[in-house]
């Protein structure tokens, strides 16, 4: 679709390593998100396949369809699973799930995984909410916050901007950072008002790459407020589909003064990994998480 | 004695000449993406219907959003000035003044007098400002003339989840897939911008009398909802988009008599 730019183009991934029939539990999870959907199946904790999808408009249908995706080829089936946790704003509606988990809880443990057990603080920027997580070295939630209420900040403001500018989504990072010099940020946070600032930024003549930095320059500054008021404690690290842009994760990086911790797989997976942990753990019978 | 008073709004760029205090000529154009370039039209279209020229005007007076790119004026006012004096002038009862624009919205407290003793300003947010209905309107496929009257309309209560404009947009599209009718969304989109109003008004004290202006004071189905959730009547002067130009218009006046 050319009209598509705001979308992240869908994936999956299997490990060729891992013979999932000799495994003792298999357990996935999935994250049914406002914008997209994952699915994530483990052998044994390891990491075994996972999809990123599009959420449409059924969650039981995006849920079914992302693990379909995820065990595509595998020759796994959904009976193969011992254990299924659903997360994310769909959680409730995930029809083959034991049980449902927020996905604040799922985001501590899959970045846990990703990133290691120095995590403390953990940044999840997803497609219409934006939150930051303190953690324990397990994974486990100590303290959140979390804004819901308003697009500044949040995937959304990516994809108004994305479509605005006829960029595909996955190039608004690298673009972002192709100026000489920071542009002063938009005036508005709110992203309805950002746009018509970036309207008149256009008109004015201004380069794509140069409305787009005074975009992110806002977006990385409102974002840093939100971490700043829970407080910053090292390591950091990113999730969700903004982990992707290196434009605002850099200029986020710039206002905190610290480094985030750089993943090696997919972001956008992080809320269905941890619910895959965690549906190995209710696989295990280890205790959960309140 | 003919002054001038241009108000640059985020949307609209209003002008009004008052000659001896009295109102000769209103004109309203789109800001477009250039405040001094609008005025610049503004004020000719305006001394058009005034039937004046350039040089019989003494002194112009600007506000909105866009005053300080806008170089013709002699003087330039605040809008929260402009609107406590022109709805003193028009209503010396009036203790709360609401303005709601299409990128900003305010709450004014005056005292007796008519000085301006507290005030409210929400321009962060196109919750709590036109764009909110603006948008709710485009994704309804209706125009802002037909949004008012077909809230009016509306037979069921329906109330919003979400706040953020970008949000309630997705909402409405979902409450139009699930078949609620057009004349009842209209009325919950009113009634949210209406709560957030009423809550920033609520800030500053309200008072009676209270008096309503700026562009969305032309919505029926927003006045509707605003009397509703303030408990209160308020009061619309004519062509209330054009108060605030008119407040800097009356300060023109003054500005040249001083002078």
């Amino acid at each position: 679709m050319a009209n598509d730019y705001w979308r992240w183009p869908e994936s999956r991934w299997t490990n060729p390593g891992i013979d999932w029939k000799a495994g003792e539990t298999v357990s996935a999870g999935v994250d049914v998100g406002a914008v997209s959907s994952q699915a994530v199946v483990l052998v044994d904790g390891q990491l075994f396949a996972y999809s990123n999808t599009r959420t449409g408009s059924d969650s039981p249908e995006s849920a079914q369809k992302s693990m379909d995706i995820a065990l595509q080829d595998t020759g796994m089936c959904l009976e193969d699973i011992h254990s299924v946790v659903g997360t994310g704003y769909g959680r409730v509606n995930v029809p083959f799930a034991g049980k449902s988990l927020t996905e604040i809880a799922c985001h501590a443990k899959g970045a846990n995984f990703i990133y290691g057990s120095a995590v403390r603080t953990i940044l999840d920027m997803g497609g219409q909410d934006c939150k930051v997580i303190h953690c324990d070295s397990q994974g486990t939630v100590i303290d959140f916050l979390m804004n819901d209420k308003c697009a500044a900040g949040t995937g959304r403001g990516m994809e108004v901007m994305a479509q605005l500018l006829s960029i595909p989504i996955a190039d608004l990072g690298s673009l972002s950072l192709q100026v000489d010099e920071e542009p002063e940020a938009v005036s508005s946070m709110c992203v309805i008002f950002a746009k018509t600032d970036a309207i008149g930024l256009l008109r004015k003549g201004w380069p794509k790459e140069k409305v787009l930095a005074a975009y992110s320059v806002a977006m990385a500054h409102r974002v840093a407020e939100l971490i700043q008021r829970i407080g910053l404690e090292r390591e950091f690290a990113i999730t969700g589909g903004i982990a992707k842009n290196e434009g605002i994760v850099k200029r986020i990086e710039n206002e905190l003064k610290t480094v985030a911790l750089k993943p090696n797989m997919d972001t956008q997976i992080a809320g269905a990994l941890g619910a895959a942990l965690l549906a190995k753990d209710l696989a295990d019978k280890r205790p959960q998480p309140r | 004695m003919n002054v001038a008073g241009i108000d640059c709004g985020a949307k609209n760029t209003k002008a009004v000449i008052l000659s001896n205090g009295k109102i000769r000529a209103m004109r309203s154009i789109s800001s477009g993406f250039d405040y001094n370039r609008a005025a610049e039209k503004v004020f000719d279209l305006v001394l058009e219907e005034a039937d004046l020229s350039r040089e019989n005007v003494i002194h112009i007076a600007v506000t909105g959003a866009g005053k300080k790119e806008v170089t013709l004026a002699q003087s330039a006012v605040t809008v929260l000035s402009a609107d406590a004096k022109a709805a003193h002038h028009l209503f010396p009862l009036a203790r709360t003044v609401i303005d709601v624009g299409a990128e900003e919205a305010r709450a004014i407290r005056l005292n007796e007098a008519g000085k301006l003793i507290d005030f409210a300003i929400n321009e962060k947010c196109a919750a709590g400002a036109g764009t909110f209905v603006e948008t709710m309107a485009l994704a309804l496929e209706v125009s802002m003339e037909e949004i008012g009257p077909l809230s009016l309309r509306s037979e069921r209560e329906l109330s919003m989840k979400a706040q953020c404009a970008v949000f309630a947009e997705s909402e409405v599209i979902s409450l139009i897939h699930a078949n609620y009718s057009k004349a009842d969304i209209s009325r919950a989109v009113h009634e949210a911008i209406a709560d957030r109003i009423a809550a920033m008004a609520r800030k500053v004290g309200l008072e009676r009398d209270i008096v309503l202006i700026g562009g969305m004071s032309r919505n029926e189905g927003f006045v509707d909802s605003l009397k509703r959730v303030l408990k209160e009547d308020v009061q619309i002067p004519d062509n209330p988009e054009f108060l605030c130009a008119y407040g800097a218009a009356v300060k023109a006046a003054e500005k040249a008599r001083q002078s």
